[in-house]
């Protein structure tokens, strides 16, 4: 066994402990729990005490009563003698050093006398750590989002901390800030124009997209080389440098605070990258197939319709998946074009909505709430087809 | 045989290209056009509305006598800056009505009264009397007649339209604008925002390609705050960031980190006292990149897994039979692989940071230091209603960008040959 591994270990493994501890204690004090510290000095020393006797036990126990021992060792020092805790944050303190110590197990004094010993110990540590760490900073500001839609403005400037939610209060209580956005605010109204812009966007999309992509791919004509390579270029030009050009010519010709004409721009705007993908598509399907169609006479139309089609499924599956999450979460355009409420997409809604500063923040949050959800979760249930359209797509965000 | 042939195709081809190119054209194209010119005019945001010629149509019956009836029309001139020209008026009547005592300047001719009102100034307004009365003695149906809307027409100036150009506007944008400030301001934002995104992608693309439980899981939720719509992770981190009711900072106060409340969206400069160095950090511009950092790693992570999928095990297992350690494969091995990617990442991601504007826009609006090239785009524009130096500021931003594209392609360009 090195000094050099021992010492890396001992610490490295500690201090995942230590914060993994940490963001078990932030969660339990977001319960309301008083919790002023985050004892780094006791928990880094339990940390190496466990470490080590993790080594010096070996395999003469049975690991699993290993674990067991430690975590109950360490949730009676520090549940019972450093501070008095209800017994669920002792739960989670034993189950996160169960968890621990089934990782630190595999770490024997045979282990770390190997080569490379310390950089693996540091990259393993590093991993774990990694996830804890981006799992939480990703999650939470969501996890925020949907509790404080459950709270009350009064609740949460008495204690800010407190995310707890009371789940013996009436349904109707519990849910208030939804029914308050819903009846109020005209919520109803704001999910049907952004699903109309949305899905009008996608199918507008695809009528325009596909024969363009066909043509590039498949046909010969002058000007194609440029073409392809202008479509990229085209989609570098970000919504800033459109907005005022467009903000004047549609005032004029009155398509503003209109539904049909952020349907244009949506399209316009991703037309590029959905020929572009297409294109791609398009080209890896065989040739000999519509050979064949046209010795039965079928023209362009047909070609695209019998043939193109069916077999393009998964990418038009995923262009018109990316070009919804778009869609809907545009946010620059409805700024500028709509304002009149009667006419808001969601997210223009939302903005609205915060402007006045009178407006409680859960009833903000309860919006945010309605315009997450389905894009999460079409991209949870799409995944597959979602990220072909993002790694093509993504030049642009 | 085969000429025709390649022309039908060519035909075809063109009938296919065409909506869409116009779209795109006409949408984004044209836009960036029509900046140039407005950028060299001056325009304010109320200049750009076209004055109208408008009537209101009010029908009134008259006492004492039941066949006539009275039509006032209130016309007016919509505008309050521009005069319109040669204003037409038209009118339908129903069939069985007739005008009596018509104001000189009309004349009816087949049931329709048309007139012609010669110019209107600026906020013109006029109340515009007709007499109808019954030609067959049958009383007048008034429904009908105020269903029926008069038809105005005029000419009027268009500022856009018409060659008074100006260099005022770029003046304004280099000179009084604290144009350095701004520019530093946006490529501090660019750079570091790109820099981080990709650093924090390199990490989670080299954890994701490992074997753990919940890997797929782990995969789906890196990708989380770039799916999900700006504006509501916008306001979430801004709740999440308040001085005084915020997550965060009461957080910090209750583990005792911090003894005073941070304003991280709200205050410019951040002192930190280093070794008897004051050193000044711009504390908003900070959290602002930070968010930036958080919304667009999941690309970098993206494209980095993908190519880190592609990189042959059998590299790694030779590596390990040549006894390297881990730090090593990944310097010997997974850089490499990786750099090319990177590269292009950086590029793209420098241009989309470039010109990012809602991220900004929800979280501070440009305040504290935040105002970066696109905020100042929306500012000029819409806050101050200039148009036409918003549109000098989107050409300011247009000719970095196509700076910066044309050293993106040398660059690629480059890499091509080399291969």
């Amino acid at each position: 066994m090195k000094t050099k591994s021992l010492i890396y270990y001992a610490l490295i493994s500690s201090i995942f402990l230590f914060s993994l501890i940490s963001i078990w204690k932030i969660l339990v004090t977001l319960q309301g729990v008083e919790l002023k510290n985050f004892n780094f000095e006791i928990i880094i020393t339990l940390g190496i005490a466990i470490s080590l006797l993790n080594l010096i036990i070996g395999e003469k126990l049975n690991y699993l009563i290993k674990s067991t021992l430690f975590a109950f060792i360490f949730t009676f020092v520090d549940g019972y003698i450093v501070q008095v805790m209800p017994v669920w944050y002792n739960i989670g303190i034993f189950a996160i050093l169960i968890f621990f110590s089934l990782k630190i197990n595999k770490y024997s004094q045979k282990y770390l006398a190997s080569e490379h010993s310390s950089q693996i110990v540091i990259f393993d540590f590093l991993t774990l750590f990694g996830i804890v760490l981006f799992s939480f900073v990703i999650l939470f500001p969501f996890y925020m989002m949907l509790i404080t839609s459950f709270k009350t403005q009064a609740a949460l400037l008495i204690n800010p901390l407190d995310f707890s939610i009371n789940f013996k209060q009436d349904f109707k209580e519990l849910f208030k800030s939804y029914f308050v956005i819903f009846d109020t605010y005209k919520f109803g109204r704001y999910i049907l124009i952004s699903t109309f812009v949305s899905v009008g966007t996608v199918i507008v999309t695809l009528l325009f997209a596909i024969p363009a992509a066909y043509a590039v791919a498949r046909l010969n004509f002058f000007g194609k080389n440029f073409l392809s390579t202008s479509i990229l270029i085209i989609y570098m030009f970000p919504a800033i440098v459109l907005v005022i050009p467009l903000y004047t010519v549609f005032s004029q010709l009155g398509l503003r605070n209109s539904v049909g004409g952020l349907l244009i721009v949506y399209t316009a705007t991703t037309l590029p990258v959905a020929i572009y993908m297409l294109q791609g598509y398009f080209r890896s399907i065989p040739k000999e197939l519509e050979e064949a169609a046209i010795m039965d006479k079928l023209n362009w139309f047909g070609i695209i319709i019998k043939i193109i089609l069916p077999l393009s499924i998964p990418a038009i599956s995923s262009v018109a998946l990316y070009v919804f999450m778009i869609a809907w979460n545009e946010f620059l355009f409805s700024l500028m074009f709509l304002d009149n409420p009667n006419s808001f997409t969601l997210s223009r809604a939302i903005q609205y909505l915060s402007g006045d500063a009178e407006t409680p923040r859960q009833y903000l949050m309860a919006g945010s709430v309605v315009v997450t959800i389905p894009v999460l979760l079409i991209f949870v249930y799409f995944e597959k087809y979602l990220v072909s359209g993002l790694t093509a797509g993504s030049v642009k965000g | 045989m085969s000429d025709t042939l390649s022309k039908i195709e060519k035909r075809t081809a063109y009938i296919l290209i065409l909506p869409a190119v116009f779209l795109v054209f006409s949408i984004i194209l044209f836009p960036i056009f029509a900046n140039v010119w407005i950028s060299f005019k001056e325009v304010g945001l109320k200049d750009i509305r076209i004055p109208e010629p408008r009537a209101k149509k009010i029908v009134k019956s008259i006492k004492d006598n039941p066949d006539q009836l009275k039509v006032i029309y209130k016309l007016r001139n919509s505008s309050l800056i521009l005069e319109i020209r040669d204003v037409k008026f038209q009118d339908k009547l129903p069939k069985n009505i007739e005008p009596i005592n018509l104001d000189e300047r009309c004349r009816v001719k087949s049931n329709k009264i048309y007139c012609d009102f010669g110019n209107w100034e600026a906020k013109h307004k006029e109340n515009f009397q007709i007499l109808l009365k019954s030609s067959d003695g049958k009383q007048i149906n008034k429904k009908e007649l105020k269903t029926i809307k008069p038809k105005l027409t005029g000419k009027s100036d268009n500022i856009l339209l018409n060659t008074n150009f100006t260099l005022k506007n770029f003046k304004k944008v280099f000179f009084q604008n604290e144009f350095f400030d701004l520019l530093s301001t946006t490529f501090y934002y660019t750079f570091f925002g790109t820099i981080g995104s990709i650093v924090f992608g390199i990490l989670t693309a080299q954890l994701v390609n490992q074997k753990f439980f919940g890997r797929t899981f782990m995969r789906s939720v890196l990708l989380f705050p770039y799916v999900g719509p700006v504006v509501a992770l916008a306001y979430t981190w801004e709740l999440l960031l308040d001085p005084y009711s915020g997550t965060l900072n009461n957080l910090l106060m209750n583990f005792q980190v911090i003894q005073e409340p941070l304003n991280l969206l709200g205050q410019k400069y951040l002192t930190i006292n280093f070794f008897g160095f004051d050193l000044k950090l711009r504390l908003a511009l900070t959290t602002v990149i930070i968010f930036e950092i958080w919304r667009y790693f999941p690309l970098a992570f993206l494209f980095i897994l993908a190519r880190l999928q592609a990189v042959p095990k059998e590299l790694y297992e030779a590596a390990e039979v040549d006894g390297a350690g881990p730090l090593q494969k990944f310097i010997s091995i997974t850089l490499p692989q990786i750099t090319a990617v990177i590269s292009i990442l950086f590029m793209i991601r420098f241009i989309w940071n470039f010109n990012k504007f809602e991220d900004i826009f929800l979280l501070t609006g440009g305040a504290s230091g935040t105002r970066t090239l696109p905020i100042n785009v929306y500012e000029q524009g819409f806050t101050i209603s200039d148009i036409g130096m918003g549109s000098a500021v989107s050409i300011v931003i247009v000719a970095l960008l196509l700076l910066f594209m044309f050293v993106y392609f040398k660059l690629i360009g480059k890499r091509a040959d080399e291969n």
